[in-house]
């Protein structure tokens, strides 16, 4: 598998990476971990003239949490660096669910959590966890910054909202004002596969009521499903059986998959049924316990 | 005094694989790390679409690239004569397209440029202009009487049909079945897959004007028959071609063939006198290569109440793409399906077969299987697991009262093989010991009570492994026989050379425990070479589980020609007669005086310095060996199974692997191969298979699509053994490459079902996706990923 022809660029600076992609006037593509990058372009699904790796640029590659329990994830953030924080679990179950879910071990070492997002593929995980969370991408450009809400974000599939000149820096996630619950369930047909079906759940607990609720799917859908509102109905309520059953309902409801070799549509709705009802299940459960 | 075979390496030693010093240092010398001096690179254009016809081909703006050296299409290759090749199943195949492309993948053009990437370039400027034909992709397409004819190009060819062929008594048949008390059916489909090799195929071909001569370095599990192709193909003089298999990163059957990409790039490396390689992509193996399987099995066994087999019947409909190049024994239009249900007692027998073209890519390559066992085995144990329900009798009862017993052998099947020896109730009742087999059912239906889907399965079989006997097996007419040539050097050092090319099997390692074990020299004085039609002996290649078989018999017989060699050599050292001298492993020494001796070591310097009067100076020889008959190895697998009834999901408890493949000459080698085995049999039971859409596209054309198992999520394999030694193989070993991939299979499907089938499911075609075994669950009714089999 051999590319189309490309110049290549290691710039040492976010402004210098700017400046080239700027100069590209939009014929230029950032290299981060390069695992859904590379594959395109030895496919030749993606001919860029120039690639920027952003690799060389000091400073991008942390993890963490403000005093407000906001966390801040940067460019050069890999999934696995998700995969083994210590804190990850208790600040964002959610996030600490799905990382080592993603893709497979090699994978994980090199590819980024940003750049997950940045490729919007309607199977990808992160972004799922991302809009259930609320989370918002920091983008830089000759301009400066702006914060961009992940749900304007991804637009739709291998399509996100960043000009051409920009660059996404971080990923902003904000913490729980409860107790933090939430889980991650993917139906996959082996390592490394992308999703057939897979659900993200993100709770605020207040005792023994959910203060706010955030539900996000991939593989089920066109993009990501924003299932925010459909999961809403648990709002301020505990969670009992009824209440658990009347969320899975609505969840799977908003899902928008279709009938390929990995299952039929209603085969993945009731998929997403059953995880929304296993993940909700499991939270209230630890819940009794720790009660 | 005599040596310890352990020590030395002899037989029985699990001695570490002495290839993978070079692999795992990253040393291995595949074809792609061969670099020739002025070497140019070929790309191959594919046709995106199925079936069309060529309008026209234009490849002006590839020409006018530069650094393109050469631009071929099959216009080109016709003025050779190079257009079709032959293929083993003595049907035509298209080199380079000419009139239609038949299948997405096929080969249209060819670019020669002086590096890769400019190649890849320059195929896409080339522009073709296609009128599209409907596609047919699968068996019953293909007999619809309005199908499109795929194969217009052939003569006496009116339909898509390929063959009718049938084997077995009919008339006994159809009485058995007349005196049933009970008739059990079963239809399935065995998927199309892929062996997938990770290094694809490739060649560099070095054709020198100065010498006439043509050295082609190739990924063939069969560089001799490649050889003998060429010369007739090409009509260059056999003397002049030297084929060089190098190291190969697997094959599994995939590597048998001859592929329009090695013919291409000898024509251009002919044409443009500079040694020209071809490396294809992952894509490219995928989508053009020589699949395995691809067949609808339907079947029906005559059952008398007490649980006998009266009888059997089968039909199969299969699928061969669009040209026949099944990589088989000429005599058997459909392989050895017919070795099925070998292992049990079955009086009367009927086979028929019918096989079409598709438009798909061509191949039916045995895949990890001795020509279509796979299939006649996942039919037979399907079959059986489905009479014993239908019987209402214990699936290990039922089999264990229609095994051929340990008294019978020889034992006559009812297609005609005969089978030499074994232990099948020993086998299965060890496996049944180990998976706790006596408290399962209880297990089940506690596990039920809790909603739990807990199911069991077996799977037993024996297959004909190691053609071949001359009498019965050719391939394009050059009989499977087998050959080893060793040379004994004067410090005692040894070089032996084979007809056979590993592949990952380990000869480097195990040929030289052979003859440690003939010889007494140790292992690791004995380099082993194979693959290089100028230095190798001639032989039929690795594939089908007949290196062991009839290879490594060769080497065993070599050795002791060389052995009878040095007893003379030994004579003449301690000045007896030859009738007055012991053999010792190592050693000769005078009878009745076990001190006064020679090693072979002081036997192979005498062969050099001190040869009696009389007696030809080295010591070397060589042997052929035809066996006298096919190998015969039993296995029972038995699998346990979880199944999640709200995802279909399925996860293995435990797995039990009993293999008898008579002596093992080096244990760890043997496990790897039925691990390996295993894990290729679980993942088509639960993953891998290519499949086609209405347009012929193939969907599995990548790793995304087209699964591979990890180690994540492959099961822990518990392996037994039972030991019953071949009674005709020199050293008393079988075959087992593919014991795991041909049995396994059915073990796990047969547990899946078993967990699933009180809802009324009698079949869940592979491979076992959630979805599928979700739907069956929900519905109590078989699914299937394919249209339901029509017969004729
Ligand atoms: C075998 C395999 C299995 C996989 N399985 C999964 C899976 O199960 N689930 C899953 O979610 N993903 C999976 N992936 C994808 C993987 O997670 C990738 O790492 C990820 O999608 C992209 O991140 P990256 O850092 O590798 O980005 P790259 O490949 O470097 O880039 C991806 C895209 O994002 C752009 N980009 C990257 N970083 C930035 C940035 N900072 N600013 C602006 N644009 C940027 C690039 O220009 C490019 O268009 C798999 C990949 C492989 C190879």
């Amino acid at each position: 598998m051999y590319p189309s022809r490309f110049s290549y660029e290691s710039p040492k600076t976010v402004q210098e990476a700017i400046s080239l992609l700027d100069r590209s006037g939009g014929e230029a593509k950032i290299l981060a971990g390069g695992q859904s990058l590379i594959p395109m372009l030895k496919l030749r699904f993606a001919s860029p003239e120039m690639l920027v790796d952003i690799n060389g640029i000091p400073g991008l590659d942390y993890l963490r949490v403000d005093p407000d329990g906001t966390l801040r994830i940067g460019a050069l953030c890999r999934h696995e660096d998700l995969e083994f924080s210590t804190t990850l679990a208790n600040t964002h179950p959610t996030l600490a669910a799905a990382a080592d879910l993603v893709a497979d071990p090699i994978v994980r070492t090199r590819g980024t959590f940003v750049g997950s997002v940045c490729h919007a593929d309607p199977q990808g995980d992160w972004a799922a966890t991302m809009v259930a969370l609320g989370g918002k991408i920091v983008a830089q450009g000759p301009q400066g910054r702006r914060e961009i809400d992940v749900r304007d974000f991804v637009l739709g599939p291998f399509a996100n909202a960043l000009a051409y000149n920009e660059i996404a820096v971080e990923a902003v996630i904000p913490g729980a004002k409860g107790t933090a619950r939430g889980g991650y369930l993917k139906l996959e047909r082996r390592v490394g596969d992308f999703a057939t079906a897979s659900v993200a759940v993100a709770l605020d607990m207040a005792g023994a009521t959910v203060s706010h609720a955030g539900c996000a799917l991939a593989g089920v859908g066109g993009r990501t499903i924003d299932a925010n509102e459909a999961i809403s109905v648990l709002q301020g309520k505990p969670l009992t059986a009824e209440n658990i059953e009347a969320a899975a309902e609505a969840v799977a409801a908003v899902a928008e998959p279709r009938t390929d070799h990995r299952g039929s549509a209603d085969y993945k709705r009731h998929i997403v049924k059953t995880f929304v009802t296993r993940l909700l299940t499991n939270i209230a459960k630890s819940e009794q316990k720790a009660a | 005094m005599a040596l310890d075979e352990i020590k030395i390496g002899g037989m029985g030693a699990s001695r570490r694989r002495v290839e993978d010093n070079r692999f795992i240092r990253g040393k291995g010398n595949y074809v792609d790390d061969i670099v020739l001096p002025g070497m140019l690179h070929m790309e191959i254009l594919r046709s995106n679409v199925a079936h069309a016809r060529i309008k026209s081909i234009d490849t002006s703006a590839a020409w006018e690239i530069p650094g393109v050296r050469l631009v071929l299409t099959g216009e080109m290759m016709a003025a050779r004569n190079l257009a079709w090749m032959p293929t083993l199943s003595y049907d035509t195949q298209a080199v380079l397209a000419t009139d239609k492309v038949r299948f997405q993948g096929q080969e249209v053009a060819a670019v020669i440029a002086d590096d890769p990437y400019i190649a890849k370039d320059a195929c896409s400027k080339i522009v073709v202009e296609y009128e599209q034909l409907p596609a047919v992709v699968n068996p019953f397409e293909a007999q619809d009487p309005s199908a499109p004819l795929i194969r217009d190009d052939k003569e006496n060819q009116p339909t898509n049909k390929i063959f009718d062929w049938e084997i077995g008594d009919k008339e006994r048949t159809d009485q058995a079945f007349a005196e049933a008390d009970v008739v059990s059916k079963i239809d399935l489909h065995y998927p199309r897959s892929h062996p997938s090799p990770l290094e694809p195929c490739g060649s560099i071909a070095d054709y020198d004007r100065a010498t006439g001569k043509l050295t082609v370095f190739m990924t063939s599990q069969a560089p001799h028959i490649v050889r003998a192709a060429v010369a007739m193909v090409a009509e260059l003089p056999e003397h002049q071609i030297r084929i060089v298999s190098p190291d190969l990163g697997g094959g599994f059957g995939n590597k048998v063939p001859i592929y329009p990409g090695y013919v291409i790039s000898i024509l251009a490396s002919i044409l443009t006198e500079r040694p020209v390689k071809w490396i294809e992509d992952k894509t490219g193996n995928l989508i053009s290569t020589g699949f395995g399987r691809d067949v609808y099995l339907r079947g029906e066994l005559a059952l008398r109440k007490d649980g006998r087999i009266l009888g059997m019947r089968m039909h199969t409909v299969s699928d061969h793409g669009a040209f026949f190049a099944d990589a088989q024994p000429t005599k058997f239009k459909i392989g050895l399906m017919h070795s099925t249900f070998a292992c049990y007692e079955v009086p009367a027998a009927h086979l028929t077969s019918e096989g079409y073209y598709t438009t798909k890519a061509p191949g039916g390559v045995a895949y990890r299987c001795s020509f279509r066992v796979t299939e006649a085995m996942f039919f037979q144990e399907r079959m059986m697991h489905a009479a014993a329900n239908d019987l209402g009798m214990d699936q290990a009862e039922f089999r264990r009262l229609n095994l051929v017993k340990d008294d019978m052998f020889p034992y006559r099947t009812a297609f005609g093989f005969l089978t030499d020896s074994g232990q099948y109730g020993k086998c299965l009742d060890i496996g049944l010991e180990a998976i706790g087999y006596s408290t399962f059912k209880q297990e089940q239906e506690e596990a039920r009570k809790r909603g739990k889907l807990l199911g069991i399965g077996i799977s037993t079989m024996t297959e004909p492994l190691g053609a071949g006997n001359s009498r019965e097996y050719d391939i394009i007419g050059i009989k499977m026989f087998d050959s080893a040539e060793l040379r004994v050097h004067m410090t005692g050092k040894a070089i032996l050379r084979t007809g056979a090319k590993t592949q990952g099997q380990g000869h480097e390692t195990t040929w030289a425990q052979i003859v440690a074990h003939e010889l007494g020299i140790p292992a690791e004085d004995i380099v082993v070479e194979e693959g290089d039609t100028d230095t190798a002996p001639f032989g039929m290649g690795t594939y089908a589980s007949r290196s062991t078989p009839v290879a490594g018999a060769a080497v065993a017989m070599v050795a002791r020609k060389i052995r009878a060699k040095a007893r003379k050599i030994a004579a003449h050292l301690l000045e007896v007669s030859e009738e007055d001298i012991e053999w010792e492993l190592g050693r000769f020494y005078v009878r009745g005086n076990q001190e006064r001796g020679v090693t072979i070591q002081d036997c192979a310097l005498a062969a050099y310095s001190n040869v009696p009067d009389g007696l030809e100076p080295g010591l070397e020889n060589n042997a052929y060996y035809d066996p006298p008959n096919l190998t015969w190895p039993f296995a029972a697998y038995i699998c346990k199974v979880e199944v999640d009834a709200e995802t279909g999901v399925w996860d293995v408890l435990k797995f039990v692997a009993v293999d008898d493949c008579g002596v093992r000459i080096n244990p760890m080698i043997v496990e790897g191969q039925i691990m390996g085995g295993l894990t290729e049999a679980y993942a088509m039971a639960n993953m891998q298979y290519i499949t086609f859409d209405e347009e012929g596209n193939c969907i599995g054309s990548n790793y995304m699509d087209y699964l591979l198992p990890t180690a994540w999520e492959t099961p822990g394999f518990e392996l037994h053994e039972v030991v019953t030694p071949c009674p005709h193989h020199p050293i008393g070993a079988k075959g087992v490459g593919e014991c795991a991939t041909v049995g396994g299979p059915a073990a796990f499907v047969n547990a899946v079902m078993n967990a699933i089938e009180h809802t009324g499911v009698r079949n869940v075609d592979m491979p076992m996706m959630p979805n599928r075994v979700y739907e069956a669950l929900q519905t109590g009714e078989d699914v299937s990923g394919m249209p339901p089999m029509k017969v004729e």
